[in-house]
């Protein structure tokens, strides 16, 4: 197991670097692209246009640029859109960071457990009304757009039905937790839920087709010879097995999600999470942010599905071989 | 013959499908002893498996409709609450299935599942239920038990998981023991190994045993009974020794001649029996459900032959008259010739 884990890291950092290399060679020495202008910013001065092109190592070669790049971003962590405005990236994105995690973390929790439930319950109801009940809610869930999803949250919370049901909702926007748990969670729960009822929809209409698979499979009928209860050879056989499935969905999507997919939630929301900052940064044509946001959300994505592949291994014990 | 063990009457298993009723199981008894062992041979289809599926109430498909009695120990299985039947299921009548690739769960250890099995019926540690796996696991003649407790599923070879099985289905000392086809995915070293084991633990533990296959090198290996099943009723029944060199039934004819003999003269060709098996949705059910594919069918063969006993044990439905039957069978061996 641990000789797996160490693999999967390495593996991991490898494809961080590739990754990195990728998009530095994208923004950097794509023909025709003068990064040094846009990093400067707009209207620049000469000075600051030369001054730019030095710490950047413009006139050096691709590797020594590649490195010049690195390093601002992760050691003197001074990388500044538009020099000559003078905000750097780093705070911007650490600022951004907590907002995400919050939002995604939450709303993970949120359907995961209402996707496990419904699945199972579904499962459970095969042959009665609440198996296809379950499934057209799931898919009421799915097709449901988040932005539209959250501007009818919005309207009943903030506006139709702020002064009685929906009094304790506070403004749009973030709070962090540090100013009180309580503060934090109640910005974020209209977000939460929101965004959960997409994946909820979709996790247990995952789950529900594996474990009806699982259902049919000899391990299943063998549990039920050996006399354990209808709830254990649900739970600890059909459930356990396909509980495979939904993690590595799990990790695709909360990587993703972490990375910057968040984004449509976070703009109803007022939340300035990453992918609302990159959507910004995009706007602008602000190419140290983009690539610092990049990098985050690579960064992310490749540690969720390191972790996953972790579970992966402890749930599945075929893979630890490999 | 003191109390039977397992008593089935008139069962009858039948499905509910868009085309009416479907019968699976078309009224069989038969009874099981103490220490046993019965054969119950019949082609796919022919409802062995889902006989004995529905003594246990496993089949779980909401649209099966089971009839009858099926007397365990005296009290009746399709009548007990599913709390009762839990408690007989694994305990006191266990199952093996046909295909041991798939009847572990690939997640959990060798020993897992056996201590799962022991802690459902018994209130035994943790501990105690894998120290009792190791013995079992031992028992079946898994090398290196102890270690191997821990291995999963898919790190034992077909033959070691169905002695895994094997095991698990033995944990509670059971004393009825249903093997759905326990040889038929492995490759033929392996089955001779596993039949051994069983006969072996039979004798060690004493249960009685149904096995269930379509293979008479099987029943005629280990069966002290033989009852032949086709198109969902028992054509023919009796003690091994009987059925083996004096079978009665057309059917158990075929079903002998079409084992290749390993002595004598090689024969140029293996009888078959022709036609398919009967659908279990033939309409046509007040008959000998064989005579549409058998040499010897007249107009007597409706309707229904009823099961009659000819010599103590041994019974067969079939009208042809005895004093026929051997002479019957010569000609039933002669290949026919197949015009296509």
């Amino acid at each position: 197991m641990l000789r797996f884990a160490l693999k999967r890291a390495v593996a991991a950092v490898l494809v961080l670097f590739a990754i990195s290399v990728l998009v530095f060679l994208i923004f950097f020495a794509t023909p025709g692209a003068d990064p040094a202008a846009r990093i400067a910013g707009r209207n620049a001065s000469q000075e600051t246009l030369q001054q730019v092109r030095e710490s950047f190592g413009f006139d050096k070669p691709l590797p020594v640029q590649y490195a010049l790049m690195m390093r601002h971003l992760f050691i003197d962590r001074d990388l500044t859109s538009f020099v000559n405005r003078g905000v750097e990236v780093i705070p911007q994105i650490k600022q951004a960071i907590p907002i995400t995690l919050s939002l995604v973390i939450g709303a993970a929790i949120i359907w995961m457990f209402f996707g496990i439930l419904m699945g199972v319950a579904a499962t459970a109801g095969r042959g009665s009304a609440v198996d296809p009940l379950i499934m057209i809610i799931g898919v009421i869930g799915v097709s449901l757009p988040v932005y539209w999803l959250g501007e009818v949250v919005n309207l009943m919370t903030q506006s139709r039905l702020h002064d009685s049901f929906f009094s304790w909702v506070p403004p749009l926007g973030y709070a962090p937790l540090s100013s009180g748990v309580w503060n934090w969670a109640s910005h974020l729960i209209m977000p939460w839920m929101t965004l959960a009822v997409l994946y909820a929809g979709i996790y247990a209409r995952v789950l529900r087709s594996e474990m009806v698979g699982a259902m049919n499979e000899e391990y299943v009928r063998m549990a039920r010879a050996k006399g354990i209860s209808e709830r254990r050879v649900l739970w600890r056989h059909a459930f356990r097995t396909s509980l495979i499935a939904i993690v590595s969905l799990f990790g695709l999507d909360f990587g993703a999600l972490i990375g910057g997919a968040a984004l449509l939630s976070e703009v109803v929301f007022g939340l300035q999470g990453v992918g609302k900052l990159t959507y910004d940064s995009l706007q602008n044509f602000d190419l140290p942010v983009i690539l610092g946001c990049v990098m985050y959300a690579a960064f992310f994505v490749v540690l969720a599905n390191f972790l996953v592949d972790l579970v992966y291994a402890l749930l599945d014990p075929r893979v630890r071989h490999v | 013959m003191s109390e039977p063990l397992l008593d089935v009457r008139d069962l009858r298993v039948s499905f509910r499908t868009r085309n009416g009723k479907v019968a699976a199981v078309d009224g069989i008894s038969f009874q099981v002893g103490v220490g046993e062992v019965v054969g119950l041979v019949g082609e796919s289809g022919s409802g062995k498996s889902v006989s004995m599926l529905s003594v246990l109430r496993l089949i779980d498909n909401p649209n099966c409709v089971v009839e009858g009695e099926v007397l365990f120990k005296g009290r009746d299985l399709l009548t007990m609450s599913d709390a009762e039947m839990r408690k007989i299921r694994g305990d006191e009548i266990a199952m093996i299935f046909q295909d041991p690739m798939t009847a572990l769960t690939p997640v959990y250890t060798a020993g897992w599942h056996i201590s799962e099995q022991i802690r459902a019926h018994e209130k035994v540690s943790k501990q105690a239920a894998m120290d009792r796996a190791v013995q079992l696991l031992d028992s079946v003649g898994i090398p290196n038990a102890k270690e191997r407790v821990n291995s999963y599923p898919h790190e034992f070879s077909g033959g070691m998981r169905q002695r895994v099985v094997i095991a698990m289905a033995l944990s509670c000392n059971p004393s009825l023991l249903i093997a759905d086809e326990p040889t038929t995915a492995l490759d033929v070293t392996i089955q001779a190994q596993i039949l051994e084991l069983l006969q072996n633990l039979q004798s060690d533990f004493g249960s009685s045993i149904v096995i269930i296959t379509h293979d008479m090198g099987v029943v005629s290996q280990v069966s002290d009974r033989v009852m032949v099943m086709y198109g969902g009723r028992l054509v023919e029944s009796g003690p091994r020794r009987d059925v083996m060199r004096d079978p009665l039934h057309p059917y158990t004819w075929g079903l002998m001649g079409s084992i290749p003999p390993t002595d004598g003269t090689r024969t140029p060709r293996l009888a078959a029996i022709p036609g398919a098996p009967i659908s279990p949705s033939d309409p046509d059910r007040d008959r000998c459900l064989f005579s549409p594919r058998c040499r010897f069918a007249s107009d007597a063969c409706r309707p229904t032959p009823l099961l009659a006993m000819h010599t103590p044990g041994h019974m067969d439905a079939c009208i042809l008259p005895l004093a026929e039957r051997p002479e019957r069978r010569r000609e039933a061996l002669t290949p026919v010739e197949v015009t296509l």
